[in-house]
């Protein structure tokens, strides 16, 4: 099972909701990996919705393209990273009209970034459909060096960029499309506890 | 919410203005234009935002609201400009019967409920005939930081063009005019199809004209929060009723052509308000007891809040008893 609920916490923190058709005349849909199964669970709401459907698609290893494939999307792309896909989402985006739903599922990282990049498109973020699936490791950015490290699984964790140990908090910078991480033993350095698995 | 302190209790604050000039446009809009008494400049305002004129009509205190029409930078006058009403209340009649200029009067500071959200790509104005007030500042604003924005203004016909004549010639690209005896509709579909990603919709008019705005955008896809509206309600004559006022000790009876906002200020009692058009929810009074049925005329209280709390400035209620906390 792809799905899993996230402890309430404080109010900073992203909730996710479970996508649903909605009228529109286009229909952008952003997802990587687990996300796959929550755009398929949509298209079993209406089917219809597809002809008029562009699924932008980073599979990180999941092997549902094909059935992604199979659903018949007016454009279908698949990609090796945001990053990867980045330039064709900011094509669509700058060509969009109002009308356009918008559909991010599958990590945080990917609904994170892709939500901001629709914000600057000039779309609310309220009207931004969102579900999470897949992997609950997260984006962080390290507050001390800026440095952006995708895919934390552990709290704490070593800055990518910097090496300083980061503790993980649910502190959100929407515009950043990252959770901060703070120094957890600056006041005591090496004195470092355990890593966790997020949610273990 | 900012954090910065609020120097002055917008609304209630009051400016003391002479009427500088009064402009007839044409046969039921007429503008007019305000200095301060005290030589001091007016503060800018955002456009969208409206001030309450009081109006002392005979010893009958009125109070309306009005938006501010003037350029926002222009801190030297303030303009309205009030359609007059013969089937209203008599605020809008007495401004165009009785005021003249050098009149000395009280206008509120400004408060914005109508603002222009600056994050959009695109602004997209709707008027409805005298809907395009606050419009008119806008497109000031919006011209000085070279804003993206096109006008669809609809009128009943060329002699009832309020600014039509101005706004088509400063701005021919920009202003669609149509005219109600021409058959000539704003083609709504057509207009929201289309429109880059990050447009917003600002809609001023008939209630008619606003509900449709919006349930055809949602129709069409388009997020709610992207189609800003702006409808004063004038509170609406009713049957008399008594009212029991638990905090000022007081029972009162509000009269069958004031509202019970109207009713509590002529008894002395201070009661909050900003637009008077149950629209902000600044006068939202709880209701204490209650034998009878409520006449809830506000946009603001949800369904399940209405009975447990009551807007005064439009709102009404028809039966035994009502003791409200005020």
């Amino acid at each position: 099972m792809s799905k899993f609920q996230f402890p309430e916490s404080i109010q900073s923190r992203p909730v996710y909701g479970t996508l649903e058709p909605r009228p529109g005349k286009y229909h952008l849909i952003i997802a990587d990996a687990e996300g796959a199964e929550a755009i398929l669970d949509l298209s079993e709401q209406d089917a219809t919705l597809m002809a008029n459907a562009h699924i932008i698609y980073i599979p990180k290893g999941s092997k549902l393209g094909d059935r992604l494939k199979a659903l018949r999307p007016a454009q279908y792309y698949e990609g090796p990273s945001y990053q990867a896909a980045a330039s064709r989402i900011e094509r669509v985006l700058a060509s969009a009209h109002m009308g356009t739903q918008i559909y991010l599922t599958g990590t945080e990282g990917l609904i994170g970034q892709a939500m901001r990049d629709c914000i600057n498109a000039g779309l609310p973020h309220t009207a931004i459909q969102t579900e999470h699936r897949g992997s609950v490791a997260r984006r962080m950015q390290c507050v001390h060096c800026k440095g952006i490290t995708e895919d934390v699984i552990t709290d704490p964790f070593e800055c990518s960029h910097c090496g300083l140990n980061l503790f993980v908090r649910d502190h959100y910078s929407r515009r950043l499309a990252a959770f901060q991480g703070v120094c957890i033993d600056a006041e005591d350095p090496g004195n470092v506890p355990e890593k966790v698995e997020l949610y273990k | 919410m900012s954090a910065a302190p609020q120097k002055v209790k917008a609304g209630a604050e009051k400016i003391d203005v002479t009427v500088s000039a009064v402009v007839q446009l044409n046969e039921l809009v007429t503008r007019f234009e305000f200095k301060r008494r005290d030589g001091k400049r007016f503060p800018t305002f955002s456009a969208g935002a409206h001030t309450v004129v009081y109006m002392n009509d005979g010893g009958t205190q009125r109070l309306n609201p009005y938006s501010l029409m003037s350029d926002p930078a222009d801190t030297e006058t303030y303009a309205i400009s009030v359609r007059r009403d013969d089937q209203g209340r008599g605020g809008s009649l007495f401004m165009h019967n009785n005021v003249k200029v050098g009149d000395k009067m009280e206008i509120t500071y400004p408060v914005n409920l109508f603002s222009l959200d600056l994050r959009a790509k695109k602004h997209v104005f709707l008027a409805g005939g005298i809907g395009i007030t606050p419009f008119m500042a806008m497109i000031a604003q919006l011209e000085r930081s070279n804003g993206h924005w096109e006008l669809h203004y609809s009128v009943r016909t060329k002699a009832l063009g309020t600014y039509v004549d101005q706004l088509t010639t400063t701005h021919p690209n920009k202003v669609n005019i149509y005219y109600d005896d021409q058959s000539q509709t704003i083609d709504l579909g057509k207009l929201l199809d289309g429109q880059p990603l990050g447009t917003k919709v600002y809609v001023c008019g008939p209630k008619g004209m606003i509900e449709w705005v919006h349930k055809s955008a949602a129709a069409a896809g388009w997020p709610d929060t992207s189609i800003h509206s702006e409808e004063f309600t004038a509170p609406q004559p009713g049957k008399a009723f008594e009212v029991r006022l638990c905090k000022s000790n007081k029972t009162i009876t509000v009269g069958e052509n004031e509202s019970l906002l109207e009713a509590m200020e002529r008894e002395g009692v201070d009661a909050p308000f900003l637009c008077r058009g149950g629209a902000c929810g600044q006068c939202e009074t709880d209701v204490i007891k209650s034998d009878g049925e409520f006449i809830h005329r506000d946009h603001w209280l949800e369904p399940e809040e209405q009975g447990k709390k009551i807007m005064p400035c439009v709102s009404r209620f028809i039966g035994n008893s009502l003791e409200i906390d005020r």
